[in-house]
């Protein structure tokens, strides 16, 4: 290839990749100017216009022919900019619960929204990538970024415990699945997942299974499947409310989607399907059993996420088109749930000693003080629980539905009854909300009423995401299109 | 309007209401008083939807009309619309579910005007109307589905609105859980057929279910017969409807009478087609649908409660019409869920009317500085009420014939049409129909007997609260007798829409002509062998007897309960000794469930996991709630908090998934 | 003579083995930190071995990728450490549980 159809290659692939380079460039921006200008309040402003640019532009991507960019390494249009659209809205709303909620807590770094911004980055080269060394570049990436960002209040014993066990458990799985990496690298010959793919198609080896096995361990790992979930609750409750709900969906979701990339493209057989099933098994019961003794709210949802992550697992086990599209969707409800439930927690919480128990009795009564913020709450648990007309239910039936036609009859009947104990703990919540007085007299002090100012612009994300919840649970548009992303004209892209 | 527009509109109508009052009566307190505004705005909002469903009932052309809002959801090969039928069966039963509906919106005006919660409960009363015309209207199980799983909140809210009182908070629990064993058995049943027939709208369904194997069907009738145990209060999973009446009167009334308790004889109708394929499934329908009755028959019996009373009799009567259900007579089923939401909701409401009364006697009490504290929902207190609320008493009356099965009432001709239904199909050769038929019989004759009792001792004889020489409740004012008496009027006259066969050859039995499947309507039934003319003698007979039993039945109740007062229970505790026992003890089940799922769980938990006792044992949950509990402690201590600790259980998940992965 | 891949790669899984035992069983985080190292470049010998195998270069690649990963994920991890010491004067891993259950 000369130099000139080199040139015109790049541009046109700096172009279908624009919204990385926005975010990356936005991201590098941020921290050069809060180091001449410290805790500069237009800083946050400034990223969430960068998610906003990036949203646009993704949006119109949304309809692209799928293609890949820069020699085969990541993919474009369609899948990644569904993956994209869903991981930049995640990251703005984020930024704009964070804003009054670090005011609050007296952390309002500016490098917290350089971090958000690099770990989108990470996590749409991770969600979008076509080669493994794109998806160790990206996890890592995203993985850096969210340790810092669990331990950002580092004089607190509690959130910097929490960055220490995600460093270390997070680093000993990255070990693994590097080594899966290299496992399957020597077995095929490829980093390309489609090369990949096409070399286990004619023979596998002990080595190539190792090697599925091992990476399935790194992704299983971020999104906190059970048996490597130990982790979860731990640092979520350890880390700030609003960045709990950023790593509980965002990261989360670039972990499946680059999951689903790789078992669609590099692994055409059935049988890790068992493995997997197995896992999601564990994770559904376990996740939500535990739940149900949890006194914290923020650990509560922690073990919820993980239940969550159960129900996507079984839309990938049934392993077709839909399957996977299912799994999608509920990436997507799912993340506007819990990002409105962190919202909420975030709003919730002040700052005495008892405010950051986060215990459920710390919430008695609010509905009624805060009619808004428990609608939304309403919205988001029954969603959450899977109770129709709201998006979770939706969601489930769009992962549920694929497994039965694969024949995973008992694996949905497992996640069934593991759903309908989850509604006990999500209704747990709701009741304490509106049908419970609130039993501690200095819960209601004028601290309390003082710190509960509500922001505009923190309403404004909890409402939009509970809206949009509402909209995807009668209108989903979204899973449609997400069929037509395994649809046999975008599987024939080259690597 | 076309019939489109009308349909979206009288199902989008109560949500809008209850959109309405809920957000502005949560958003501006100062909404909340408006009592006449908000009780005009959520009655409109059920009345309206009523009236469409009268001029959809006048233009209905015999054939069912589907109205597809919008696509649900599409993805690959499977669908779901937001569908909506109408036909005879879905009309029929939004006829009734917003009329009534409507009736008791009105009643409850009156009713609630005091309670500082007014606006909440309009609020979820609309709501309640708008899933249950989901759960009617739709026209595949997933928007069934979405409605049953509605009305289930919206009981549990309401059995839980005064949520002060901790009884009323674990009532509503008790009924979350135990319908949600039902509602998983349902789902089954959905799944089941999604994945043999691909898809869930009724006419698939109904057009392949012959296509299925023998053991799917059983299965899938089963399941669903299992969930409509759940929603309808029968055996095994009835315990939470006495529960339930802690919400609020109009609510046991709407919800836990007339509407959502039927709805798993709703269930059945619509899947009648199906259900005549599993015919093993139909004895044990019929054998359950008959021990219910007589079970609950006998509990109200030994009841001084009158809601209670009113409760187990729902029991009774619902076991009737899954009796009606396991002979293969939908139809009969369905005649009877409607005469019964006509007597059982006046009935219901005039025990509100009463509860309504006493209060106003205790009120009095407190005033006057007496110490006693009466429970208004007692007939031990009660009394000679008569004189104080004629319109309650007569409207009582009315419909506590129309339940017995006085001669000409609507209950003689749907419940003797069920006799009738059972003794044609044990006739046609069905041993079992036989036995359901005798348990019918002996139902019919307790059924007459202690409604009676319960009339007698509210509203006849001396009254028994104390200084009943000075102090006396007054009537209800207009809102709350209005609704009973356009509800006994129904209970009189309802019954004509189903005359029985040896009238004109059952020509005049609207119902069957306007459900039945041989006339062209939505609701398959049994095939019976040809009756002989001579047959004919034999139904006036039965016709007789169904009269002469509810007569004897009422006329002993009223002659003991008039000679002897309360007093009379105690020679029936003597009479009956071990059995009034046990009957007064509703047969031990809530001990049974207690003994056989509660303690031992609790029991296991406590000796495995001492130290961790009290997190386990922990006010809140009862009955399975503990046993999942108690297994999500010991995981939960699984979580150490030492870093190696979760190395480890990644190292072990490394093990699991590698060992799967090459030697699964 | 050439040495055998396998050779290598059998190296590589000792020294991975070590290192999952050295994060496994030491207390001092400093030194699971350094055992997590031990781990990462186990893979970098794997890979480069591989690479030459196959004769596919985007192996070796790979390890400058994870080298410097490994050096930003060693800068952080320090950082971290420093910060925990800080509040707990210890670095033993077995006294950062305020979280559990």
């Amino acid at each position: 290839m000369d130099l000139s159809t080199a040139y015109d290659a790049l541009g046109a692939d700096l172009q279908a990749t624009l919204s990385l380079w926005l975010i990356v460039l936005g991201g590098l921006i941020v921290i050069v100017w809060d180091a001449f200008r410290e805790r500069d309040a237009l800083i946050p402003v400034f990223a969430g216009l960068i998610l906003v640019g990036a949203i646009v532009w993704d949006l119109f991507q949304l309809t692209a022919e799928p293609a890949t960019a820069f020699y085969g390494l990541i993919r474009t249009g369609g899948f990644a900019a569904f993956v994209n659209l869903l991981l930049e809205v995640s990251a703005l709303c984020t930024i704009v619960l964070s804003v009054p909620y670090l005011k609050r807590i007296g952390k309002d770094y500016a490098e917290v929204y350089g971090l958000v911004l690099f770990a989108v980055s990470g996590m749409m080269l991770l969600g979008a990538a076509n080669n493994l060394v794109t998806i160790f570049v990206g996890l890592e990436t995203m993985s850096i970024c969210l340790y810092i960002m669990a331990g950002l209040v580092r004089e607190d014993e509690g959130g910097i415990e929490s960055a220490l066990k995600y460093f270390l458990l997070g680093a000993f799985s990255t070990g693994f699945f590097l080594y899966g990496i290299a496992l399957l690298f020597g077995s095929t010959g490829s980093m390309y997942l489609a090369e990949i793919g096409h070399a286990a198609s004619t023979s596998t080896s002990a080595m190539y299974w190792s090697g599925v096995g091992l990476l399935l361990v790194g992704f299983l790992f971020k999104v906190s499947a059970v048996p490597f979930h130990m982790w979860t609750p731990d640092v979520y409750q350890g880390a700030p409310t609003t960045l709990t709900g950023f790593m509980s969906t965002a990261s989360k979701a670039a972990a499946f989607a680059s999951l689903i990339l790789v078992l669609f493209y590099a692994v055409p057989y059935e049988k890790w399907t068992l493995a997997v099933a197995v896992i999601a098994t564990i994770t559904m019961v376990l996740g939500n059993l535990v739940a149900l003794s949890q006194r914290n709210v923020k650990r509560m949802l922690a073990y919820s996420s993980i239940a969550h992550a159960g129900y996507v697992l079984v839309g990938i086990v049934a392993g077709s088109a839909e399957g996977y599209a299912g799994a999608l969707y509920y990436l997507l409800v799912y993340t506007l749930m819990n990002i409105g439930a962190f919202g909420v927690l975030a709003l919730m919480e002040w700052d005495n000693e008892s405010g950051r128990t986060q215990s459920l009795d710390s919430l008695a009564g609010m509905g009624y003080t805060r009619p808004f913020i428990g609608v939304a709450m309403g919205v988001f648990m029954f969603s959450l629980s899977g109770f129709p007309p709201f998006g979770g239910f939706l969601g489930k039936y769009a992962v549920f539905a694929p497994a039965i036609k694969a024949g995973y009859t008992w694996l949905v009947v497992v996640g069934v009854i593991a759903s309908m104990v989850s509604a006990y703990y999500y209704l747990r919540v709701l009741y304490v909300l509106w049908m419970k007085d609130s039993t501690d007299p200095a819960a209601m002090s004028n601290d309390k009423r003082v710190a509960l100012t509500v922001p505009a612009s923190s309403t404004a994300v909890i409402g939009f995401c509970a809206v949009l919840l509402l909209v995807f649970g009668v209108y989903p548009e979204f899973l449609q299109m997400a069929v037509d992303f395994f649809s046999p004209s975008a599987v024939s892209i080259a690597p | 309007m076309n019939i489109d527009s009308l349909v979206l509109l009288a199902i989008a109508l109560p949500l809008m209401g209850a959109a309405f009052n809920g957000l502005v009566g949560l958003f501006a307190p100062g909404y909340r008083s408006n009592k006449t505004l908000i009780g005009t705005l959520g009655t409109l909002c059920v009345a309206i939807p009523f009236a469409i469903g009268v001029l959809l009932f006048i233009q209905f052309d015999h054939d069912a009309h589907i109205t597809r809002a919008f696509t649900w959801m599409s993805a690959g090969d499977f669908t779901a619309d937001f569908g909506y039928r109408v036909d005879q069966l879905s009309l029929l039963m939004m006829l009734i579910v917003t009329g009534v509906g409507a009736l008791i919106h009105i009643y409850s005006i009156g009713y609630m005007r005091d309670d500082p919660g007014f606006w909440k409960f309009f609020a979820y009363l609309n709501l309640f109307i708008f899933a249950m015309l989901n759960l009617v209207l739709g026209d595949n199980l997933l928007v069934l589905f979405l409605g049953w799983e509605g009305v289930g909140l919206c009981s549990y809210l309401l059995i839980g609105f005064w949520f002060t009182d901790l009884k009323n908070s674990e009532a509503a629990n008790k009924a979350f859980i135990v319908n949600r064993i039902g509602d998983f058995a349902f789902l089954l049943a959905m799944f089941i057929l999604f994945k043999d027939l691909g898809s869930l709208d009724f006419d698939v369904i109904l057009a392949g279910g012959a296509s299925l194997a023998p053991a799917t069907i059983n299965w899938v009738v089963f399941l669903l017969f299992i969930g409509a145990t759940g929603k309808s209060a029968q055996i095994p999973l009835f315990v939470w409807l006495p529960d339930a009446m802690a919400g609020p009167t109009p609510v046991s009334a709407l919800i836990h009478a007339a509407t959502m308790v039927t709805s798993g004889l709703y269930l059945l109708a619509r899947m009648s087609s199906l259900v005549l394929l599993a015919p093993g499934v139909m004895t044990f329908i019929a054998i359950i649908g008959a021990l219910t009755a007589i079970m609950a028959a006998t509990i109200a019996i030994t009841q001084n409660d009158i809601k209670r009373v009113l409760a187990y009799s729902t029991v009774s009567q619902l076991g009737f019409m899954f009796m009606a259900a396991g002979v293969g007579a939908f139809f009969v089923a369905i005649f009877h869920v409607m005469t019964h939401a006509f007597f059982k909701g006046c009935l219901f409401l005039g025990s509100g009317s009463v509860i309504h009364g006493m209060h106003e006697v205790e009120h009095q009490l407190e005033e006057e500085g007496h110490e006693v504290h009466l429970d208004p929902q007692d007939m031990r207190t009660m009394g000679g009420l008569r004189k104080y609320m004629p319109a309650t008493s007569i409207t009582y009356l009315i419909s506590t014939l129309a339940i017995a099965g006085f001669p000409l009432m609507s209950g003689f001709f749907s419940k003797d049409e069920i006799l009738f239904k059972a003794f044609e199909y044990g006739y046609s050769g069905n041993g079992y129909a036989w036995f359901v038929w005798v348990v019918g019989i002996i139902t019919a004759l307790l059924t007459a007997f202690y409604m009676m009792r319960s009339y007698v001792l509210t509203f006849r004889g001396k009254e028994r609260w104390p200084n009943a020489d000075r102090i006396h409740p007054h009537e209800s004012p207009a809102s709350m007798t209005g609704p009973l008496w356009a509800l006994a009027v129904l209970a009189i006259v309802g019954g004509f829409l189903g005359l029985p066969g040896v009238i004109a050859h059952g020509d005049l039995n609207w119902i069957h002509h306007w459900l039945g499947a041989p006339y062209g309507g939505p609701v398959a039934e049994a095939v019976v062998a040809e009756h002989e003319a001579s047959f004919i003698v034999v139904e006036w007979i039965l016709l007789i007897l169904g009269g002469v039993i509810a007569l004897v039945g009422l006329g002993y109740a009223w002659r003991v309960y008039n000679r002897d007062g309360i007093e009379f229970d105690q020679k029936l505790a003597i009479d009956f000794r071990g059995l009034y026992t046990t009957w007064a003890n509703k047969y031990y089940w809530d001990e049974g469930y207690d003994k056989a799922v509660v303690k031992p769980v609790l029991g296991l938990a406590r000796r495995v996991m001492d130290p961790f006792d009290r997190y386990i044992v922990d006010g809140l949950v009862n009955g399975l709630g503990s046993m999942v509990r108690a297994f999500s402690s010991l995981f939960k201590y699984l979580q150490t908090g030492v870093v190696q600790n979760y190395a480890v259980a990644i190292l072990f998940g490394v093990v699991l998934l590698l060992g799967l992965i090459i030697f699964g | 003579m050439e040495i055998p891949v396998d050779w290598y790669l059998a190296l590589s899984a000792i020294l991975f083995l070590l290192g999952v035992i050295g994060v496994l069983f030491r207390r001092n985080v400093i030194i699971i930190l350094m055992s997590i190292e031990l781990m990462l470049n186990a893979v970098n010998i794997s890979l480069v071995a591989l690479s030459q195998a196959t004769g596919d270069v985007s192996g070796q690649i790979l390890v400058f990728f994870v080298m410097s990963v490994a050096a930003a994920e060693a800068a952080v991890g320090l950082a971290i450490v420093i910060a925990i010491f800080r509040n707990k004067l210890s670095v033993d891993v077995n006294d950062f549980n305020l979280f559990k259950h």
